[in-house]
């Protein structure tokens, strides 16, 4: 019979801030706390009373890796709010930004946090330029978040923190010449993003347990416009998401956790691929057959497979836009204020289902923001599977353990800094 | 001669821990030439912060166990460069510092409980800064000219 503690502070390789407690007594896990231990910085509350056209460059500010899917989303909640329909055009270039983010982002989570784990490697910076693989891959990641961060700047202006995307539509349209370079950039990229799927896929690494899946589905996977499912089969309209949550305190880490229809569940690229593979472009069907076939999974490490398959569906659904659609000079559309306005924007985030619920007055100022971040409706999820694997795993070595426990965390691609964006909870 | 750097983040949303993964698409021979990068938590597990050479520090300070990381940090460093607006100006993080009565009620539960700072502050506020490199997030060519100067001011040849 074993009794122990095991305490990782600081986890490392994910964005943010987190430590993690777990008690064993008898052999049997008793205890496991996730504590999310950035520093609130309580961006709901300076949200109130800015003015609507200011207000998503500041909440663009709760992230720096998902910042264009806080900006799109907070767009579209206002947007939503005040009667604006967004042009066709605006739409697609909302579209390609959020294509050009998950390229960057689930890359970097991919090859820089990830890959270590399948190589064995303590991190990319480790990886050797002499060991062919090891080198191939650390130059295939630059070239794959280069593309990404090409897409998002000739569409938003910047990849982290975008000048461009406005309320209304965007400030600038893409000329052909950058056009070009983004195209060019990412068809370089494609063949590489087969090349690390196929590094994912013959990782032999699993981990499974009965979850919901929740995702906002929509017909051309684009990550903005659709109906939230879940895999108990239930169907939701985007406003109404927030009555099928429930928020859960969790006393010892700043973010509160949340329910879905009163049971855990997981978002992020394992849910919208085991919910909606339907829906990726015929070219990334194609070429990921193989890899298809093993969804849905409940294995959580295929969240990482899940992720390559969405990059190249990015890569595929861009080709096909920027070659397609000719840009043109558009004007930002007005918004018509009444007394009280209410609009809620849900977007898929590269982590998952993210939810913006604003209310704004008649002079176009913030009334009262709410925000429901992916990582913190994944927080219950993620400690009932490290309680799992800490008890699948009790007769082995502590150090074993630590390190399961720390690839399974990383699967999720966790964000921390977005968790901790507010807290608008009562303690008593 | 390569540097010893560390990486550092506070209160923020790790914008520049972002542009600088950004940056190394297109600079990572060169700076892996000039630098040894021995702390940066968003990519390795062991990290080590002793006897640095420059230490970037990203983000606001807004409790007494960030201030006195900070504290540590500056005592193990030749320079240390404050990284973004949160680092040199406490801007956005510390927008609490600047709330109604209301909001500021509201909050102090939270603020009591994980014992943070009555306000937040910027990294010069509470440790010797030697250098800036300003921007929500830095741009990477202001990255790119602070770090040529300190490489020469170290004695280094070689330039990013």
């Amino acid at each position: 019979m074993h009794s122990f503690d095991i305490t990782l502070e600081n986890l490392t390789k994910m964005e943010g801030h987190a430590n993690l407690y777990i008690k064993v007594k008898d052999s049997q896990v008793e205890n496991v706390k996730l504590e999310i231990a950035e520093n609130q910085r309580f961006y709901e509350q300076a949200a109130r009373g800015q003015p609507i056209a200011t207000l998503p460059q500041l909440m663009s500010r709760i992230c720096g890796t998902c910042s264009i899917a806080h900006m799109t989303c907070c767009i579209e909640a206002v947007e939503k709010a005040v009667g604006i329909v967004p042009t066709e055009q605006s739409l697609v270039m909302k579209k390609l930004a959020t294509y050009g983010l998950m390229i960057r982002d689930h890359g970097l989570h991919l090859y820089f946090f990830s890959l270590p784990d399948v190589l064995g490697k303590d991190s990319i910076l480790d990886f050797s330029e002499h060991v062919e693989r090891e080198h191939k891959l650390l130059h295939d990641s630059f070239d794959v978040k280069r593309a990404g961060n090409t897409l998002c700047t000739i569409i938003a202006g910047k990849p982290v923190h975008a000048p461009l995307p406005a309320v209304g539509g965007f400030l600038k349209t893409p000329d052909e010449k950058q056009i070009e370079k983004a195209l060019k950039e990412l068809k370089y990229a494609r063949p590489l993003v087969l090349n690390i799927m196929d590094t994912f896929h013959k990782w032999n690494a699993n981990f499974e347990r009965h979850t919901d899946f929740v995702a906002l589905t929509t017909k051309d996977f684009s990550f903005l416009e659709g109906e939230i499912k879940s895999t108990d089969g239930g169907v939701i309209q985007e406003k109404d998401y927030i009555d099928h949550l429930e928020k859960v305190i969790i006393p010892y880490s700043q973010a509160p956790g949340f329910k879905f229809e009163g049971k855990e569940f997981m978002v992020g690229a394992l849910a919208r691929i085991n919910l909606n593979k339907e829906s990726l472009h015929p070219e990334t069907k194609k070429s990921a057959a193989e890899y298809l076939k093993l969804f849905p999974s409940k294995n959580i490490f295929h969240n990482n497979l899940a992720q390559g398959i969405e990059i190249l569906h990015a890569i595929d659904q861009s080709i096909h836009l920027l070659e397609n659609v000719k840009f043109k000079k558009e004007a930002l559309v007005k918004p018509v204020l009444k007394e009280e306005n209410v609009g809620v924007g849900v977007i898929e985030a590269p982590r998952g289902t993210l939810y913006y619920r604003l209310n704004i007055n008649k002079e176009g100022k913030v009334k009262n923001a709410n925000v429901i971040v992916p990582t913190a409706q994944n927080q219950i999820n993620m400690e009932k599977d490290i309680g799992k694997l800490v008890q699948d795993n009790i007769n082995r070595s502590k150090e074993h353990i630590e390190h399961e426990i720390e690839k399974l965390i990383r699967a999720y691609d966790p964000c921390m800094s977005c968790a901790s964006h507010f807290l608008k909870v009562k303690w008593s | 001669m390569k540097l010893r750097v560390g990486w550092f983040t506070f209160s923020c949303c790790e914008d520049n821990t972002i542009v600088f993964t950004e940056i190394l698409n297109d600079y990572y021979d060169k700076i892996t030439e000039v630098m040894d990068i021995c702390y940066l938590r968003a990519l390795r597990k062991k990290n080590d912060k002793t006897n640095l050479d420059i230490a970037f520090v990203e983000g606001a300070i807004s409790n007494s166990k960030a201030e006195a990381e900070v504290k540590e940090i500056r005592q193990n460093c030749k320079k240390l460069i404050a990284v973004g607006s949160c680092a040199v100006t406490g801007m956005p993080s510390a927008q609490r510092n600047n709330f109604d009565e209301a909001r500021k009620k509201e909050i102090q539960p939270i603020v009591e409980m994980f014992k943070y700072s009555d306000t937040v502050l910027p990294v010069n506020k509470v440790v010797q800064v030697d250098d800036n490199i300003p921007g929500c997030p830095m741009e990477p060519s202001t990255f790119l000219t602070v770090v040529n100067k300190h490489l020469k001011e170290f004695g280094v040849n070689a330039q990013l």
